[in-house]
């Protein structure tokens, strides 16, 4: 009997992917568990459709718990959706948007393609290569292995009794003979390089720079599990621009002030010095506030038309919502996309907002 | 029964533990119907946990989403269900498989506690004990409304019927708010059918007085003018506010004869498992009382001691300052047989004003026993914490209020104080911590539109949620829905007539 109830987790999991049915789809709340593995603690993705019912809301709502502490203090502990005996919603659950990467490519997978990719350069051509590896019991003379060949000989004369030590004469036969062999080895095709921007400057607040790096890494995520032998590379700017490894990129904290122009200048010279688009398929994707040094924007929007769109498949511009500044940047940049049709541009306004950005960025029909 | 590809019926090691550990349950004085236990692997666990114990549970989705929680916090080692009892006759009880002998003696102590209390406790003497055919009969029903309708239309329906399962009136089970009508009633017939002239009554009087004392045309008139008031008022439509939400919906919506179905079908399993959680800590308390004293008194074996004290502590553990109903209602049933063992109860008790003579307080009464059995047959979690927490447990216990501040949007430690804690944890019991929602009209403003309130009482709505659940109020139907209720401490009414919502501010709730 197969059990009844992966149905039920079948059609649940069709609704939160949006297959089926939209007026489920604003209840979906992206949950987790939270593990542990060794010392660390290990989020891991639940999501749930809480079906709207009558309930408390928060303001006069308490509840009674148990232990140590004086009034006025806050509880600390994260409180699990409750007993009602502990009160309707005590505490905040942890929230965090992080999916396995099955999940997500299953999420995102039909829905994504990285836009006008095209066959470039040579090594786009040569997909397979071959390599000797092993070893047969047929083939041409010339692979003949000379050492495997008369060593299996020679056991096989000790073990007939046929060997004289004192006169040591080895003489294979056919059987004896063996040959070199190959494998086809599919040879990575490193097409693409992707160029990750992300401005960490002191007006990205750290849940900026968090929304940020989240929708870096699903995009990062998604074109590694679907796009074998992509190169990536990783620029943090504030005034200054400097290429990271992938784990500064996700984990620096700096501050300053804003010069956008310096990252596209430190994309534009590796782009001529180590990938020219002649050979490669280049994207970009620049995260920011859009707070920029004023003086700074047309020096931006200039390398932007002269440089950078000429030779990118694609340019997106990610702006995240900042609680100070102006993020006009945005509309400069955006005043450029009906003249380009390989820039987009998106705007994260909190987290539920970074899927449809990534349509917005990979969505395929573009 | 045999479940998926194996017997499910206890193996004979745990066949001679359970008729060991009856033995014992029926020797302490427990009663419960015939327990028939299940040995199942965590999956099927798991997924008989999600249809809230009932295998044949009719299909949906949020069962699916439940299972995959269970699934993922066993699979990832964060918890696991040491067991399921179901209140029917006979009680069904599950056990996972790759339990340790120690954890299934447990968890069948633990068992019969359960059964015990879904016996005879008062609040569960309305359900149905046969529900387990009850539920499959359900199922089979909405299996029915699927092939012939389809998955996506019974679904949404379904979600919607979900989305108000908690607004039926709970204690309408013990009170006859009005008389069933009988299918064999035909006195509204009767009543259309011409009557003889109407005769006024009157007791007579004296003969020679009888003509003057309420003359009969005078009483005619009278009557004549009493009749003509109450059919000028317009009756009240329900008749009095109306908690059962669902059953108004049922007998007075405009609704198909499957959507009618399926929602009384939400409405009876929502009465099934009201109880359950009227009765959370008394009941996992009982259950626990039970299962330790049986343990500890007569079924463990010395070398099962470290494991039985692991597993025991493991769920009477408290965490994140959370109360645990497990160990709530424990140590309130010890806390209750002490006190009714030593005598410490009553006028005398509570008059004492002298600590000393109250610390050594013992009259050597006994009484907790018997005391504890009344509690657990005529008490719910609300009566339960009513009379029986005291000032003493509750620091004891360190227990404390908690309030939402809404300067910090946090939860803050409110105060120690017995009054306090007692107060808001009656509060997050009462109608199980939900808000209280009326039908006041089913004809509002003459125009087939529905009037709901909400009775405030110091805590309003989550007001989206509370958006919504209209939305799908007014779906069944289908006239504008309306529901008065407090919002930012101004009485409002909230309306949505099936494209808009309006919000308008009013005067004082009906």
């Amino acid at each position: 009997m197969g059990q009844k109830i992966e149905q039920d987790l079948q059609r649940f999991r069709k609704i939160v992917r949006g297959k089926i049915k939209s007026d489920l789809a604003k209840y979906i709340s992206r949950g987790e568990l939270i593990g542990k593995k060794g010392k660390d603690l290990v989020s891991i993705p639940l999501p749930q459709i809480q079906i709207p019912q009558f309930r408390y809301g928060k303001k006069n709502s308490g509840g009674v718990g148990i232990g140590p502490g004086q009034p006025g203090q806050p509880l600390t502990a994260p409180q699990g959706e409750g007993e009602p005996q502990a009160g309707n919603e005590p505490g905040a659950h942890l929230l965090e948007v992080e999916l396995t990467l099955e999940e997500l490519a299953d999420i995102l997978g039909e829905e994504l393609a990285l836009p006008r990719i095209q066959p470039k350069g040579e090594r786009n051509i040569v997909s397979e290569k071959d390599k000797y590896s092993s070893i047969r019991s047929v083939g041409p003379e010339s692979l003949r292995h000379f050492k495997r060949t008369f060593r299996r000989a020679l056991k096989r004369q000790l073990a007939s009794g046929t060997y004289d030590p004192h006169n040591p004469i080895v003489i294979p036969v056919r059987e004896d003979k063996r040959y070199r062999s190959w494998k086809e080895v599919p040879k990575p095709e490193a097409v693409a390089c992707i160029f990750y921007m992300m401005d960490v400057s002191g007006s990205m607040t750290d849940e900026q720079k968090e929304l940020v790096r989240i929708e870096a890494f699903w995009i990062d995520t998604w074109i590694k599990r679907h796009y074998k032998g992509v190169e990536t590379v990783y620029i943090i700017h504030d005034a200054a621009a400097a290429e990271v490894d992938e784990h500064r990129f996700y984990h620096t904290r700096e501050s300053g002030g804003t010069k956008i122009s310096s990252a596209y200048e430190l994309c534009h010279r590796i782009i001529d010095h180590r990938y020219p688009p002649s050979q490669w398929n280049i994207y970009a994707f620049h995260f920011s506030d859009g707070d920029n040094w004023g003086e700074d924007i047309p020096r931006c929007l200039e390398i932007l038309r002269q440089q950078l769109l000429p030779k990118l498949n694609l340019f997106g511009y990610g702006q995240v919502d900042s609680p100070y500044g102006s993020g006009e940047f945005f509309e400069h940049v955006r005043e450029l996309v009906d003249s380009h049709d390989n820039l987009v541009v998106s705007r994260i306004v909190n987290r539920e907002s970074i899927v449809d950005s990534i349509k917005e960025f990979l969505g395929t029909g573009r | 029964m045999v479940w998926g590809y194996y017997d499910t019926s206890l193996p004979p090691h745990l066949r001679v533990l359970k008729d060991e550990i009856e033995g014992y349950a029926r020797e302490y004085g427990l009663d419960f119907f015939e327990t028939i236990f299940e040995v199942v692997d965590a999956d099927d666990l798991n997924e008989i946990a999600a249809y809230g114990g009932f295998p044949t549970r009719y299909p949906h989705w949020s069962f699916g989403m439940q299972y995959e929680e269970l699934k993922k916090s066993y699979e990832y080692g964060l918890s696991k269900i040491y067991e399921m009892v179901i209140n029917n006759d006979p009680c069904y009880a599950y056990l996972m498989r790759c339990n340790h002998v120690v954890d299934q003696k447990l968890v069948m102590a633990h068992v019969y506690g359960h059964c015990d209390f879904f016996k005879n406790n008062a609040y569960f003497a309305h359900t149905n004990r046969k529900m387990m055919d009850e539920i499959a009969n359900h199922a089979a029903r909405i299996r029915r409304y699927v092939e012939r309708y389809g998955e996506d239309e019974v679904e949404s329906f379904l979600d919607k019927c979900m989305s108000i399962d908690d607004l039926i009136d709970i204690h309408s089970v013990a009170i006859r708010r009005r008389d069933d009508t009988s299918k064999y009633d035909f006195a509204s017939l009767a009543a259309e059918e011409p009557q003889d002239k109407p005769r006024p009554l009157k007791f007579r009087a004296k003969p020679y007085m009888d003509e003057y004392i309420n003359p009969p045309e005078v009483l005619l008139a009278e009557d004549e003018e009493r009749r003509r008031l109450k059919d000028m008022r317009v009756p009240h439509f329900p008749e009095r506010p109306e908690k059962d939400v669902l059953l108004f919906l049922i007998e007075h919506a405009p609704l198909k004869n499957w959507q009618r179905d399926i929602l009384s079908i939400v409405r009876d399993e929502a009465y099934y498992f009201y109880p359950q959680a009227q009765t959370k800590i008394m009941n996992e308390g009982w259950a626990s009382y039970w299962h330790s004293t049986i343990m500890t008194q007569k079924a463990l074996h010395p070398s099962e001691l470290i494991d039985y004290a692991d597993h025991h502590s493991g769920t009477m553990a408290t965490t994140g300052g959370r109360l645990n109903p497990y160990k709530l209602g424990l140590e309130l049933f010890r806390d209750i047989e002490r006190r009714w063992n030593t005598g410490q109860f009553g006028p005398e008790w509570e008059n004492c004003d002298d600590m000393e003579k109250k610390r050594t307080w013992d009259k050597q009464l006994g009484l907790g026993r018997q005391k504890i059995f009344e509690v657990r047959r005529i008490h719910n979690d609300i009566t339960f914490i009513d009379t029986f927490l005291t000032p003493e447990f509750c620091r004891q216990h360190n227990m404390f209020s908690y309030v939402y501040n809404e300067q910090d949007r946090n939860y803050v430690i409110e105060s120690r104080e017995f009054e306090k804690i007692k107060q808001r944890l009656l509060f997050n019991l009462t109608n199980l911590g939900k808000p209280w929602i009326y039908v006041i009209d089913g004809n509002h403003g003459n125009r087939g539109e529905l009037l709901l309130r909400h009775d405030y009482n110091g805590v309003e709505l989550k007001l989206d949620e509370a958006r919504d659940v209209l939305a799908n109020i007014q779906y069944i139907w289908t006239r504008p829905v309306h529901l008065e209720t407090v919002i930012n401490d101004q009485p409002t009414l909230i309306s949505y007539d099936g494209s808009h919502y309006t919000q308008e501010k009013i005067k004082k709730l009906s």
